[in-house]
């Protein structure tokens, strides 16, 4: 464990308002399909917020009265993540908040724990860190990719 | 007597301090009714504790003096000598000094200080008290507890004895000071603050003491300005909230204007603070110290006042928003925050107050005139920039509220804004009496602009909310001639008219939205002055009135401009009828309600007719008199359409006629309940109805459409029953003639022949239809008795009886639905002979289940576990598979069904005897089912959906039914019905359900089980849910074999959830973990209902909450059976999916 904080002064940014799917997009035709698409897989990122949210208390934030999620953190945005339900195939890019960040590997672990239990298995989850904003990118990248599917079931 | 040792040893249990909080308790009560009964005097028990008053030992002489304060708390009521209150009130005093002891000594002081009766502390005493208090006590040095005592013993002393203590002047605000100083703790501030506000009015006099500590006592008291929490979630657990504490704090700055030369420089300070709540305090204090200082020191401050909350309101603005929605016409058109509002308030206030001062300051304000000015740049509304539209309402409220606030002020503002507007529309005012020649040419050329407009309207409206708010406000004001109402008067025809003109020149494009909103309301304004037609003149109002009916006639397709119209003119007509002006309601009849009524009958097919309606509808709620005149024109065109269609068949009459009807029964008939002042244009109405189907001997064939029918029968159900008895009866009679003279009635006009008929229908089973005109008399007729009140009097009962049963025989639900509600309403008591016609319950029981019928044996029961008998009759027998069609069988059971339903509700016994009927056709069905070799395939499909039929008769019985049988229409109802019928049929179904051997009529039982588990209230299964959950899972599974179960299903699966997720149902729920969890793991892929599959998984999320080591085992199977969830082509299956994994991935 690291003492201190890496970034202890985080920028914060106002949540972008959430777009609201305006109406059911079929009506009650029982046997309609709704793809999985952006907006929805943005719903369920709100969970992934939720749930990255503990590692604010191991780093990033100072005041445990103002739980920041990445979201606010900017460290994802929803214009980062990228589905393609005919293809089966979902691609998130996030941004760590300072450079030197040690904790984006573990930032994209937990984000492809928790996309590999709320999508179907036959997608392929592409998790990268945005290019230039990390000291470590390739490396980064290449043990978030690397990791088998045993290993991150255990983790 | 007692005996002294009794009471020394609850004295011992108390002072010793290893026994437990209740035993001390316990032994303080013990004590405490001693004295109130008269065993021990209060002297004698001082002398049995003398020893632990006294000695050295700080702890057993703390817990002595406490008990002695505790008990006189207890003794507040029991009458006490003076000598006796003043030997304990200078014992008390003395220990306030001991302060090891100090709790007990506080207690004891604040029980004597706080006692009302039975003598009372003398001042001198209570002098001595407060000497006593200050000179030992250092209360900041106190704990919580010790601290909240001292603050509510000085609260006491103020409050009982403010002379004696005054006369310690000085001292005493110094004291007092010194010991609230520094005091964190909320429930002690509340004290504190009382103190404050109490201690100045125990020195009234001005020049007094207080004058010179005032900058000292308010030091103290603004460092708590404004309240504010530092740890907010810690406020949930304290029982002080912010909210007490803020107004604590209130009515302690405003306790004395002394303050005044500093709270108000503090107050304007913190305006300017970012916290909002600082704000919103700041505002609220500001409004309450005004009141309460009085306008001369208010006076001093105006104009910092004034700049600061003009600030407040202006940054603030960006809230402002006109909202165009027809619901705000009624109200203010703009949304206000909080600051907005509580600025605005303090700006009425000191307007009230300070007239002349503020008014002119509003006046002569550079920033206002600014904003004045520039207006007029600008056209329309999406030209203005945003910051300026901001601006301009936030102009526009202060403007209301200043000119709202009072007449002097109205008279003032509107005066010099009203008249700057005027001109920048281009109507000069001038002075003298000439009246304005008003060109309509130059208007229209001159589109009046966004912003004069919405301060127009403004003003007009704070000036119509201030004449309605005074009697008659009105016409004082004009005999006095006030200015405002002078030019009011001259100018409210070519307002109208602006206003007109710009609703005449706009269009349906969003950029004219704002301006079309502000022309309708200015309209309806002016239409709304209250004081008859002395400010605005009856021709402007009436062509107000006669504007908005055209654009209801004419402007259908500017969809906003229509709405806001029709809206307009309800809140003009919920206007009039408030204000009893004759004139105006008369007028408002001719030209608004006339022409809407004559626009539904002239056949006018420019309107789309749904927009006819909805006018119609929304401007009948306006007033009594109005939907009179409404619903009797309605009334009229629809009898005349039903004449066209009786006599020519005419298509398009029946469609408008539905459109009618329903109007009538969804919007008009509510309203109508809720008065009960129709009850003769009701009657008139259903009695227009059953004229017309008498008159008219033969319909033209091919005019019956069931659509018709359908609504007629609705609206005539819902009419009857928002009948009186006596027009019931009419109606009834009325009814019953008619049906006589159906085809059906008057061939075979004889009781006898009927029950020949009934006999024969049984024989034959011929199941042949009535004709167009027969269908529809029995429909209407079924639907009236359907309506009835229990006391109605039907006549020639026997006959409706047999009548219905012909009916319901022949496979008309309605009928059996309306012999359900007549057993349900048949008086049990009468002989029958009341009138002629009656007949009593058991008569009509007989003539149902047909006792006269067929010879009555008896046929045990003991097959299915039932002791006792019953007849095999009439229609049991039916139901029972004498009949040898399966269609008419099915017929007997729906309307077994109802009949029970109807006697269910009651509470009657004879249900007992249908529902054996079922279990019976249940398992009869069955037994044959067994001999499948003699029947042929038809047969056996509908002995199959006879069975089906009986099962379902259980969710008759306890479905709640829109249609009939309900409070609507006055069914007697008793109460938990249906939890008593639950507890006497679920141990029979359970014990059929064992015993059952055959699949077929199993599964059956189970159906009928689930249909009485949906109906019965959560609350009665969670009770049982352990022996049901069982059995609840079984049928779960039986119905998710059939597509056509699945909504049966989906209502189960309901329940099952609701045993799940509530706390009684655990116990059951931890039992059959495993068994629930394995069942729902199979439904998490029904492929029929969406909903099925959602509840099946939120299920599955509530089981993940269980003890961990009853559902670990099961994780693994539960995240398989989810995942394939997670690809669901239903986007809220997915949803519920994730955070299913969620939860079990955790556990």
């Amino acid at each position: 464990m690291v003492s201190g904080l890496i970034n202890a002064n985080p920028v914060i940014y106002e949540k972008k308002e959430r777009r609201v799917r305006s109406a059911p997009s079929v009506g009650d035709d029982e046997h309609a399909v709704e793809p999985i698409d952006q907006l929805e897989f943005e719903a369920r990122f709100v969970r992934v917020f939720i749930f990255l949210t503990f590692l604010n208390h191991i780093r990033d934030i100072k005041d445990p009265e103002h739980p920041y999620s990445l979201e606010e953190l900017k460290v994802i945005t929803e214009d980062a993540i990228e589905v393609d339900d005919n293809h089966s195939y979902v691609r998130v890019t996030f941004t760590p908040t300072v450079e030197h960040c040690s904790m984006a590997t573990v930032i994209g672990l937990c984000l492809r724990v928790k996309l590999m239990r709320s999508l179907p298995q036959r997608y392929k989850v592409d998790i990268r860190v945005a290019p230039g904003t990390h000291a470590t990118e390739s490396a980064g990248n290449h043990s978030i990719l690397g990791w088998r599917e045993s290993d991150v079931g255990c983790f | 007597m007692a005996e002294p040792s009794q009471l020394t040893q609850h004295i011992e249990s108390f002072v010793d301090s290893s026994c437990s909080s209740t035993q001390q308790a316990a032994s303080l009560d013990a004590i405490v009714s001693f004295v109130k009964n008269d065993v021990v005097t209060i002297s004698s028990l001082v002398r049995e504790m003398e020893m632990y008053l006294t000695t050295t030992d700080s702890i057993i002489r703390a817990r002595g003096i406490l008990l002695l304060g505790e008990a006189l708390k207890c003794l507040s009521s029991k009458p006490l000598d003076a000598a006796t209150i003043h030997s304990l009130m200078s014992f008390f005093k003395e220990r306030l000094a001991d302060w090891r002891a100090l709790r007990g000594a506080l207690v004891g002081c604040l029980a004597l200080v706080k006692r009302k009766s039975g003598g009372m502390v003398t001042s001198s005493d209570a002098k001595g008290v407060a000497e006593s208090f200050l000179q030992n006590l250092q209360v900041q040095s106190l704990g919580q507890h010790d601290r909240k005592l001292c603050f509510e013993l000085m609260e006491c002393l103020l409050e009982y004895y403010p002379h004696a203590v005054a006369s310690l002047g000085d001292d005493l605000i110094y004291g007092i000071c010194e010991a609230i100083d520094g005091e964190k703790d909320p429930q002690c501030l509340m004290l504190a603050f009382h103190i404050m506000e109490v201690l100045v009015q125990v020195f009234p006099d001005p020049c007094g003491p207080i004058e010179s500590f005032a900058s000292d006592l308010f030091g103290i008291l603004s460092s708590y300005f404004p309240i504010h929490f530092t740890h907010p979630k810690a406020e949930e657990d304290v029982e002080v909230k912010r909210d007490d504490l803020s107004r604590a704090l209130m009515l302690a700055f405003s306790s004395t204007p002394l303050f005044e030369p500093s709270v108000i420089p503090l107050l304007l300070e913190k305006l300017s603070s970012s916290l909002s709540s600082a704000k919103v305090d700041s505002l609220k204090y500001l409004s309450y110290c005004t009141s309460k200082y009085g306008a001369e020191r208010i006076a001093k401050h105006a104009g910092v006042i004034w700049s600061s909350l003009k600030d407040a309101i202006f940054t603030s603005g960006q809230s402002f928003v006109l909202s165009l929605t027809p619901e705000s016409l009624g109200g203010l058109g703009c949304q206000e925050n909080e600051i907005a509002a509580e600025a605005l308030a303090l700006l009425e206030k000191v307007v009230i107050q300070n007239n002349d001062l503020f008014s002119s300051m509003i006046v002569g304000d550079e920033e206002i005139n600014m904003v004045l000015n520039s207006i007029t740049g600008c056209q329309s509304y999406n030209e203005i920039p945003l910051q300026s539209t901001q601006k301009l309402y936030s102009v526009g409220r202060i403007l209301y509220v200043s000119v709202k606030a009072s007449v002097a002020s109205c008279s003032r503002i509107f005066q010099y804004f009203f008249s700057c507007l005027m001109e920048s529309m281009g109507l000069p005012v001038v002075n003298g009496s000439g009246t304005c020649s008003f060109n309509d040419d130059c208007i229209i050329s001159k589109r009046p602009n966004h912003g004069s407009l919405y301060l127009c309207v403004e003003l007009l409206g704070a000036c119509r909310d201030l004449v309605i708010s005074s009697g008659d406000l009105a016409s004082q004001c004009v005999s006095a001639n006030e200015t405002w109402c002078c030019l009011l008067q001259r100018f409210s025809t070519s307002l109208s008219k602006i206003f007109t003109s710009t609703l005449a020149t706009s269009t349906d494009k969003p950029a004219h939205d704002a301006d079309v909103y502000l022309g309708v309301k200015g309209l309806q304004i002016l239409a709304t002055f209250p004081g008859g037609y002395l400010l605005v003149s009856k021709s402007t109002c009436e062509s107000i009135l006669m504007t908005f009916v055209s654009i209801i006639t004419v402007d259908f397709n500017k969809t906003l401009l229509w709405k806001l119209s029709v809206k307009a003119l309800v809140q003009i007509g919920l206007f009039i009828h408030g204000s009893n002006e004759s004139e105006k309601s008369m007028s408002y009849m001719d030209i608004v309600v006339q022409k809407i009524v004559s626009m539904i009958s002239s056949d006018n097919h420019d309107i789309p007719f749904q927009l006819q309606l909805e006018a119609v509808s929304d401007i009948g709620t306006s007033g009594l008199q109005y939907m009179l005149k409404i619903v009797t024109g309605l009334q009229e065109v629809i009898c005349a359409n039903l004449a066209e269609v009786y006599v020519q068949g005419n298509v398009k009459s029946a469609k408008v006629i539905i459109h009618l009807l329903e109007c009538y029964s969804n919007e008009l008939l509510p309203w109508i309940q809720k008065y009960e002042v129709f009850d003769e244009v009701l009657l008139q109405f259903v009695v227009s109805i059953w004229n017309q189907i008498e008159n008219c001997m033969a319909f033209p064939d091919g005019i019956f459409e069931k659509e018709l029918l359908d609504a007629t029968m609705k609206v005539m159900k819902l009419a009857v029953a928002s009948c009186s008895v006596e027009s019931q009866n009419i109606i009834i009679d009325k009814a019953y003639t008619v049906l006589s003279s159906s085809t059906f009635l008057s061939t075979k006009d004889s009781l006898s022949s009927l029950q020949a008929q009934l006999e024969e229908l049984e024989d034959t089973q011929e199941t042949d239809k009535f004709s167009s005109r027969d269908e529809w008399i029995h429909s209407l007729f079924t639907s009236v008795i359907i309506a009835l009140h229990p006391q109605t009097r039907i006549p020639n009962i026997r006959t409706v009886l047999h009548f219905l049963m012909i009916v319901f025989l022949k496979g008309y639900v309605t009928a059996a639905q309306a012999l359900g509600s007549l057993v349900n309403k048949l008086d049990l008591k009468t002989s029958g002979t009341e009138y002629s016609g009656g007949c009593t319950f058991e008569e009509a029981m007989d003539i149902i289940f047909g006792k006269n019928l067929g010879c009555s044996d008896h046929v045990p029961a003991g097959r299915s576990g039932i002791t006792g008998y019953w007849s095999e009759t009439g229609l049991t027998n039916l139901c029972l598979g004498a009949a040898n069609s399966g269609l008419l069988k099915i017929h007997s059971i729906v309307g077994l069904a109802w009949i029970g339903k109807g006697l269910l509700m009651r509470g009657h016994e004879k249900v007992k005897d249908i529902t054996i009927v079922f279990l019976e056709c249940l398992q009869s069905n069955g037994r044959m089912g067994a001999l499948p070799l003699e029947e042929n395939n038809c047969n056996w499909d509908m002995r199959l959906s006879a069975m089906k039929c009986a099962a379902d008769a259980f969710q008759v019985l306890m479905s709640d039914s829109e249609l009939c049988l309900n409070r609507k229409f006055h069914a007697i109802i008793r109460p938990l019905y249906k939890q008593r019928f639950f507890s006497t049929i679920m141990p029979i179904l359970q014990s059929l359900i064992i015993q059952s051997d055959s699949l077929l009529s199993r599964s059956m039982l189970y159906r009928a089980f689930a249909n009485v588990v949906i109906g019965t209230p959560l609350i009665v299964i969670l009770n049982d849910a352990k022996k049901l959950i069982p059995m609840v899972l079984d049928s779960l599974k039986l119905l998710s074999k059939d597509v056509l179960d699945k909504d049966i299903m989906y209502s189960l699966l309901l329940v099952l959830s609701g045993i799940l997720t509530d706390k009684n149902g655990q116990e059951g729920v931890i039992e059959n973990a495993h068994i629930i969890i394995n069942y729902l793991i199979g439904f998490v892929t029904y492929p029929h209902k969406m909903l099925v599959r959602e509840t099946t998984i939120q299920c599955l999320v509530a089981m993940s909450e269980l003890p961990h080591t009853r559902i670990y085992p099961m994780r693994i199977q539960v995240l398989q059976a989810v995942s394939k969830a997670l690809d669901d082509p239903k986007r809220a299956v997915r949803q519920e999916a994730v955070r299913c994994r969620q939860a079990w991935s955790v556990i």
